[in-house]
């Protein structure tokens, strides 16, 4: 195995695989009433298709409002996303989000939670009731179909958070620090579960995380961003074969690929 | 079997309804007792037997009177739900309707109600109106402030959500914004329904021959305290039954929400 750490700027990636998500110039400003916020500065970022993308960044960076514009949910100031050479104006269809909290909804039974979307945009119930059952099952949640979200712990909550955004079969996941409100020992399991969902699945997916193991375990690129106004301070391809367990965490590349993320944020503070 | 029976009856006197039973029973013990060992004349407050005889003799006329307050009780508690539910809707999900309605609203609300009530005998004679609608102002606020905090009170990743899936307005109404509502909607009917039953009263106060409000009055007038007690019962078990209804429909409505899990447990 080579233990180059590579670092690569934004623009000269492989062009070998299909570009995806194309992120050109992206900046946001919010308006408040005491004045103009600046939340990301120009910001360039390609994502290729089945490439499974970590943002890591201090809190306050921006890392949210990347995610919510890839989403179409707030318009950018300047610049403009394209997935698929679309431009993204309004929420696109291939979308699946994963929020930090599950945001199940209290009234729905774990089943139903995961067809909201297919209720919501008037798909095939009859197909998609088999998928999401499938789907449930993959996630260990058989048997919890018609439980509620109150009855289900925080792990498993979480879990039908990401069979519902999986349940249309979209092309991109986005997920906003889907795992920060678990303990250790669940986060660990879920980013096992995420892991293997990306390598059954291919799907394509943007991570925004706090924590830099997570980042480099998951991830094909991690993107580190700077404080606010954010923009990318680097990005590491993480050259560590897949599947990876847990153990991976010991291996060389991967100590000493977050030593040099956790350098960018010990230079001027921390993460929290 | 004599430990199950002796399990049943713990069991009853364990109940939630037995509770507030028992600590009546007590108090009507305390007021008799109060009353003989004070010598206090029927005029000024009577015996609990003497309410007891009062509504022996004067029951049909109790029941009959309590016929128009109810009736005008869930009049104006069905308008309160009916304007409150929707203004609240409208009022919380604009910013401009807020500013304009929501001062106004509160600003109204410090209004006596009792001050304008003879307005509306007024206006609309000795009816059933005037008593539906001081129960309506009386109901309707709580619905209104309940119900507007609700639906401010809306995660705004739910809301993200909701957009992500391109939901429609109505889609997102149905599916998350009213659900989400509905147990502070609850919460708010149940103030109003027992503040209903004081508006009808209110009602029947100042303009009116019919109602148990009415009855109050002219007992009071002719120093008959026996029935004007057995009249105030008649009017707290009115505000109880139509509590307990709220509370039932309550149940069925929201049974997924965190005040209702222990009995959803049960029955499930």
């Amino acid at each position: 195995m080579s233990l180059s750490l590579r670092m690569v700027n934004a623009m000269d990636e492989p062009k070998a695989r299909r570009r995806l998500i194309e992120v050109r110039g992206l900046e946001k400003t919010y308006r408040t009433r005491d004045g103009d916020v600046p939340s990301l500065k120009p910001i360039d970022l390609d994502i290729h298709d089945g490439e499974f993308v970590a943002v890591v960044g201090p809190s306050g960076c921006g890392k949210s409002t990347l995610l919510k514009l890839v989403a179409g949910l707030i318009p950018p100031t300047a610049g403009a996303i394209l997935i698929e050479g679309k431009a993204v104006t309004e929420p696109p269809d291939d979308v699946g989000i994963v929020f930090q909290s599950p945001v199940l909804l209290a009234w729905r039974s774990v089943l139903r939670n995961v067809m909201m979307p297919v209720e919501v945009r008037r798909l095939d119930r009859a197909s998609h009731l088999e998928r999401a059952r499938k789907l449930l099952k993959t996630a260990g949640l058989e048997g919890f179909e018609n439980k509620y979200p109150w009855q289900l712990s925080g792990g498993m909550q979480q879990r039908t958070a990401i069979c519902r955004a999986l349940v249309h079969d979209p092309k991109i996941v986005l997920m906003d620090e889907p795992f920060g409100a678990l303990d250790a020992l669940t986060r660990e399991r879920m980013n096992l579960e995420l892991q293997r969902i990306h390598q059954e699945t291919r799907k394509t997916i943007l991570l925004i995380t706090h924590s830099i193991p997570e980042a480099v375990f998951l991830a094909d690129r991690v993107v580190v961003m700077s404080e606010r106004p954010g923009t990318i301070a680097a990005i590491y391809d993480v050259e560590l074969p897949r599947p990876r367990s847990l153990e991976d965490m010991g291996n060389p590349v991967f100590s000493a690929l977050t030593q040099t993320i956790r350098g960018h944020f010990y230079a001027r503070g921390h993460l929290d | 079997m004599a430990t199950t029976s002796v399990r049943t009856l713990a069991r009853i006197v364990d109940s939630p309804w037995v509770r507030p039973l028992g600590l009546l029973v007590l108090l009507i013990v305390l007021w008799d007792v109060t009353v003989r060992l004070f010598a206090i004349p029927p005029y000024l407050i009577p015996a609990p037997i003497d309410v007891i005889k009062a509504f022996r003799v004067e029951g049909p006329m109790l029941l009959a009177e309590s016929v128009p307050t109810t009736l005008a009780t869930i009049g104006g508690f069905l308008l309160s739900a009916a304007i409150g539910i929707p203004l609240a809707m409208l009022i919380a999900g604009s910013r401009t309707i807020e500013s304009y309605l929501y001062p106004l609203l509160v600003f109204s609300q410090s209004i006596p109600k009792v001050a304008i009530a003879p307005l509306f005998v007024v206006w609309f004679g000795f009816g059933m109106t005037p008593k539906v609608i001081s129960a309506f102002l009386l109901g309707v606020f709580p619905v209104i402030v309940s119900g507007v905090q609700g639906f401010k009170s809306l995660d705004p990743d739910m809301r993200d959500l909701a957009r992500s899936m391109k939901a429609s307005w109505l889609q997102s109404f149905v599916m998350v914004k009213l659900p989400h509502a509905m147990p502070a909607i609850f919460a708010g009917l149940k103030v109003s329904v027992t503040l209903a039953v004081v508006g009808a009263v209110v009602g029947e106060f100042v303009g009116s021959n019919s109602g148990l409000g009415f009855v109050l009055q002219r007992s009071i007038g002719n120093f008959e305290l026996p029935t004007m007690f057995a009249a105030l019962v008649l009017l707290a078990a009115i505000g109880v039954i139509l509590f307990w209804i709220v509370d039932l429909i309550e149940r069925f409505a929201i049974p997924w929400h965190a005040s209702q899990r222990q009995e959803f447990f049960v029955t499930a």
